[in-house]
């Protein structure tokens, strides 16, 4: 961290007034203090802020030369085709697989970072976290002799702690500079995937410690004055498994900045520059008060949404993102004071910066994306965490599959809109069920049939199914949440590149939706087997195996929750060279009549680290469903047999969820069979259901089930007051307190912990048998 | 004046009470928590999201594991709708996920001057235009009376 004299405190106790220092010394130990900083680390003055900047001097002297609302717009629209411009250039020219998909985002910034504008398409999150690091490379590079900012000089950085998504993506930020003044910023940054963390793809489930994410770039200048630099860049290459993508995708970023560039060049000269700084800084402002308007349109009130987490992605917990979004005028502030302490051995951790992004995600894409994507956006809300909470994790957390923690921020931001809106009269996009908010997904690395390393992941975390709309069913597979406009890729084409078949790929399973009047979009089955490579393995990093990761809304249910399969001890392409009619996959056949001899039929929760897979050997997924909406007994009963008949639906689904009746042989609906049936169904909730109090008597407990290891507060009255569960000793403790008085949460390895209960077992057996037996530690 | 608030609960402004936009059943104080007027039923997950795999065989099936969630089904006491599914841990209290002010919300209507059941729709988009007026208006004028029947 960085260190400051105002934080120094002398340990020798020494108060005696006559060692204080004269004002002369004292100026002589901050001048060596300055010059002397040990280590500039991720700034809590810039980090944990994500309002704008004020007004500077040089913006206020460009404004009060006069706005011209028509010329601002034009400014804008040539700068939003620009970055799109971009945005198609890292598409096409991008070594990155997530790149070909849309994983990336381009933008312009304020001379203080403040983002202005983005390309339409991408990742709106990406881009919406960068005004930390420009503000950390303004506070500190700028005026760094040994650094310094200058014309063509392009600064790169990965470190989520410095402000990015996460670890695996990586940035060119580029300074727009007119006689020796730095006025704007422009960016690019893109999912690369490696980044040689302990496991390769970018985005390791196994991290168990900062150092374990892998590289850990803060802003460092990559490019100076138009050239790239070969040392550093060496060391990038070095640091990571893929060193063709490191190479190609800083010169991909480059040649993306440098268009971008070229537009606000011309721009500059045709407007002015005065204008142009004007033009940025009032897009920034203007959406900040127009998100002001837009909460004042919203009812005043407090709505409660909170999730559960079940999983580190080494083991099963429930943790808890507790959120409270009240609305009182033009104030709104967002508090999720009650979410489970940060764990210090496990990657499910996000910086406060990366679950702000996709807070900034969900305002921009689905509460208003009628707004120019700006920090402006975000800015005006307030927002109360508590550091050291999983979604505000340390300095010493890993964070290396922090999407557990940050992509809860969206959800708990789309998921309570749809309350916090419903009643409005104007409404700037739709009424909508929860999205799928899981990435279910297969990520790989090892050698390629090409002799390559490489490490990186597939197209399918794009496939997350939509929540149900109000009035419509939930699209399929359509977008992730962080990308409306992302892309499934062509499994073909990078079936050239990698060492791998995906022989079942976007097959909707069975009964995979979230349940409604309307139904959430529903996802699809993925099945993966190595082939023709010396050394290869798969991962998943997902939880919602054992708790749905979305429920439904007003009434509609959640998706169901996601298991990871595996067929080890195999060779499935020698299995249907033999006899082609195998070649009859899904999980369910596989894993229910498990039809190949000898193979070992596994199931697991979704947090695999890195498994190596011998040629042949089966992996198996499900993409994840969105959200339903409304009751179950509202849908329209021929939307309920088309399903059905699209073996979309099982027929016990049919029946028992949605109670519709129907003639086998023609799947026409039996009116007013169903109508009887709906009726019952109704009455019998009535009859089984009880009285709220007497329920909640009979239902809630004091504490969480004893054998459940639980983070977060429990319930909603107390959300200062945290539960968690310790390994002091041997067998976990639950305790409780206020974050800052917690002990460190850290998670036993759960081989010691199955070695040490296969051990114990082994001793009440000898000690049964009379067997004796002299165990040597 | 009568407020649509969710897909199956209205806020009447002049009673100040949560009203079932169905069959019209007062769930109470609008100031307060709607729940508290709705009967609840724990559900094993398992029932609504039935198991893909063999759960004989496996651990991991499609299917919520009951020692983990639990979904608190809140009905209506009188047409038996289903206004909200929620997914919790094993006995964690249930949610208060909306708690309004009335005073604004009555204030922000008035300056507003439309009626809120012919005003509020779905959002932007011509497919997202509805009818959020009390469906009991148009199945029984007078159900509305009905208050808290037996619970």
């Amino acid at each position: 961290m960085t260190l400051t004299t105002d934080k120094f405190v002398p340990t020798s106790g020494n108060a005696d007034a006559s060692q204080l220092l004269t004002d002369q010394e004292q100026q002589w130990v901050d001048k060596f203090m300055d010059e002397t900083t040990l280590f500039l680390g991720p700034d809590p003055a810039i980090m944990r802020t994500h309002e704008i900047m004020p007004r500077t001097a040089y913006e206020e002297e460009c404004i009060a030369q006069g706005i011209d609302p028509l010329e601002v717009d034009r400014i804008r629209k040539r700068l939003a085709g620009a970055l799109d411009e971009a945005f198609e250039m890292c598409e096409s020219m991008g070594a990155a697989p997530g790149a070909k998909w849309a994983d990336l985002s381009c933008a312009v910034y304020t001379a203080e970072g403040d983002v202005t504008y983005l390309s339409n398409r991408g990742v709106i999150a990406f881009s919406a976290v960068l005004h930390h690091p420009i503000r950390y490379i303004m506070k500190n590079w700028k005026d760094e002799p040994t650094v310094g900012i200058n014309p063509g000089d392009g600064f790169f950085h990965n470190d989520s702690r410095y402000g990015m998504v996460h670890n695996t993506d990586q940035s060119m930020l580029v300074p727009v500079m007119r006689d020796g003044i730095i006025i704007a910023w422009v960016g690019a940054t893109i999912h690369e995937g490696e980044n040689g963390a302990c496991e390769p793809g970018g985005m390791p489930s196994g991290s168990e410690s900062p150092f374990d994410d892998g590289l850990r770039a803060s802003p460092i200048k990559i490019v100076e004055k138009g050239h790239l630099r070969r040392d550093l860049l060496t060391f990038l290459q070095h640091s990571t498994r893929d060193p063709k993508l490191m190479l190609a995708d800083i010169k991909v970023k480059m040649g993306a900045t440098r268009r971008i560039m070229d537009t606000v060049d011309r721009l500059i000269d045709e407007v002015g520059q005065e204008t142009f700084v004007a033009s940025l800084r009032v897009t920034v402002e203007d959406v900040e008060t127009e998100v002001r308007r837009r909460i004042a349109e919203l009812p005043d009130g407090t709505v409660t949404f909170n999730q559960f987490v079940d999983s580190t992605l080494k083991e099963n917990i429930l943790i808890k993102f507790a959120c409270k979004i009240t609305v009182t005028g033009e104030r709104m502030i967002i508090d999720l004071t009650g979410t489970g302490p940060e764990i210090l051995n496990r990657a499910l951790n996000s910086p406060l910066a990366s679950t702000k992004s996709f807070m900034s995600q969900a305002v921009l894409s689905y509460w208003w994306p009628d707004l120019p994507r700006s920090t402006g956006a975000l800015s005006p809300i307030e927002i109360i965490t508590e550091e050291h909470t999983w979604a505000d994790a340390g300095y010493d957390a890993p964070v290396g599959q922090s999407l557990q923690a940050s992509f809860r921020g969206f959800s708990a931001l789309q998921s309570a809109f749809a309350k916090m809106q419903f009643s409005s009269p104007q409404k700037y996009s739709n009424v909508v069920a929860p999205w799928f908010n899981q990435i279910n997904d297969f990520l790989w690395g090892g050698t390629t049939q090409n002799g390559e390393q490489v490490g990186n992941l597939c197209a399918d975390l794009n496939g997350m199914g939509g929540g149900a709309k109000a009035f419509r069913d939930g699209e399929n597979a359509v977008a992730p949440l962080f990308c409306a406009m992302a892309d499934l890729g062509e499994q073909e084409v990078m079936e050239e590149e990698v060492p791998f078949l995906q022989l079942v790929s976007k097959r909707l399973v069975r009964d995979n939706q979230g349940f409604g009047k309307f139904r959430g979009g529903m996802g699809y089955e993925m099945m993966v087997a190595s082939r023709g490579t010396p050394s290869w393995g798969f991962m998943t990093v997902t939880s919602g195996s054992k708790f749905s990761s979305v429920p439904g809304m007003f009434g509609g249910y959640g998706c169901p929750t996601y298991p990871l399969a595996m067929v080890k001890n195999i060779n499935i392409y020698d299995i249907i060279k033999k006899d082609p009619s195998q070649f009859n996959l899904s999980m369910e056949r596989v894993m229910n009549e498990q039809p190949f001899a000898g193979g070992d039929y596994q199931s697991g929760h979704m947090g695999l680290q890195f498994d190596v897979a011998k040629e042949g050997e089966l992996y198996m997924i499900a993409q994840g469903a969105g959200g339903g909406y409304g009751d179950v007994l509202e849908r329209d009963p021929e939307l309920v047999v088309t399903d059905l008949e699209l073996d979309r639906i099982s027929a016990h689904v049919a029946t028992n969820i949605y109670g519709v009746v129907w003639e086998a042989d023609t799947f026409v609906v039996h009116e007013e069979k169903t109508n009887l049936l709906r009726a019952q169904m109704r009455q019998d909730r009535i009859s089984r259901g009880k009285p709220y109090k007497e329920f909640v008597a009979e239902f809630v407990q004091e504490e969480p089930p004893k054998d459940l290891l639980y983070y977060g507060s429990w319930g909603q009255d107390n959300n200062e007051e945290l539960l968690a569960t310790h390994w002091g000793k041997i067998e976990p403790e639950r305790v409780k307190g206020k974050i800052k008085d917690l002990p460190l949460i850290m998670v036993p390895d759960r081989r010691v912990l199955k070695i040490s209960k296969l051990e114990a077992r082994v001793r009440e057996l000898e000690q049964k048998y009379g067997e004796e037996t002299v165990h040597k530690s | 004046m009568r407020v649509p608030m969710t897909e199956y609960l209205l806020i009447d402004l002049d009673t100040e009470r949560w009203i079932c936009r169905v069959c019209a059943h007062d769930f109470g104080d609008a100031r307060g928590n709607y729940k508290e007027g709705t009967l609840v039923y724990d559900r094993d997950p398992q029932e609504i999201h039935p198991p893909v795999i063999a759960p004989e065989k496996y651990e991991f099936t499609f299917s919520p594991d009951p020692a983990f969630c639990r979904i608190l089904e809140f009905y209506c006491p009188t047409c038996g709708t289903q206004i909200e599914a929620e997914y919790l841990p094993p006995g964690h209290p249930p949610t208060v996920d909306m708690l309004w002010d009335i005073d604004s919300l009555r204030e922000k209507w008035n300056a507003h001057g439309g009626n809120p059941e012919e005003v509020v729709n779905y959002g932007p988009g011509e497919n997202a235009e509805a009818d959020l007026s009390a469906r009991f208006d148009s199945v029984a004028p007078h159900a509305h009376s009905r208050q808290n029947e037996g619970h």
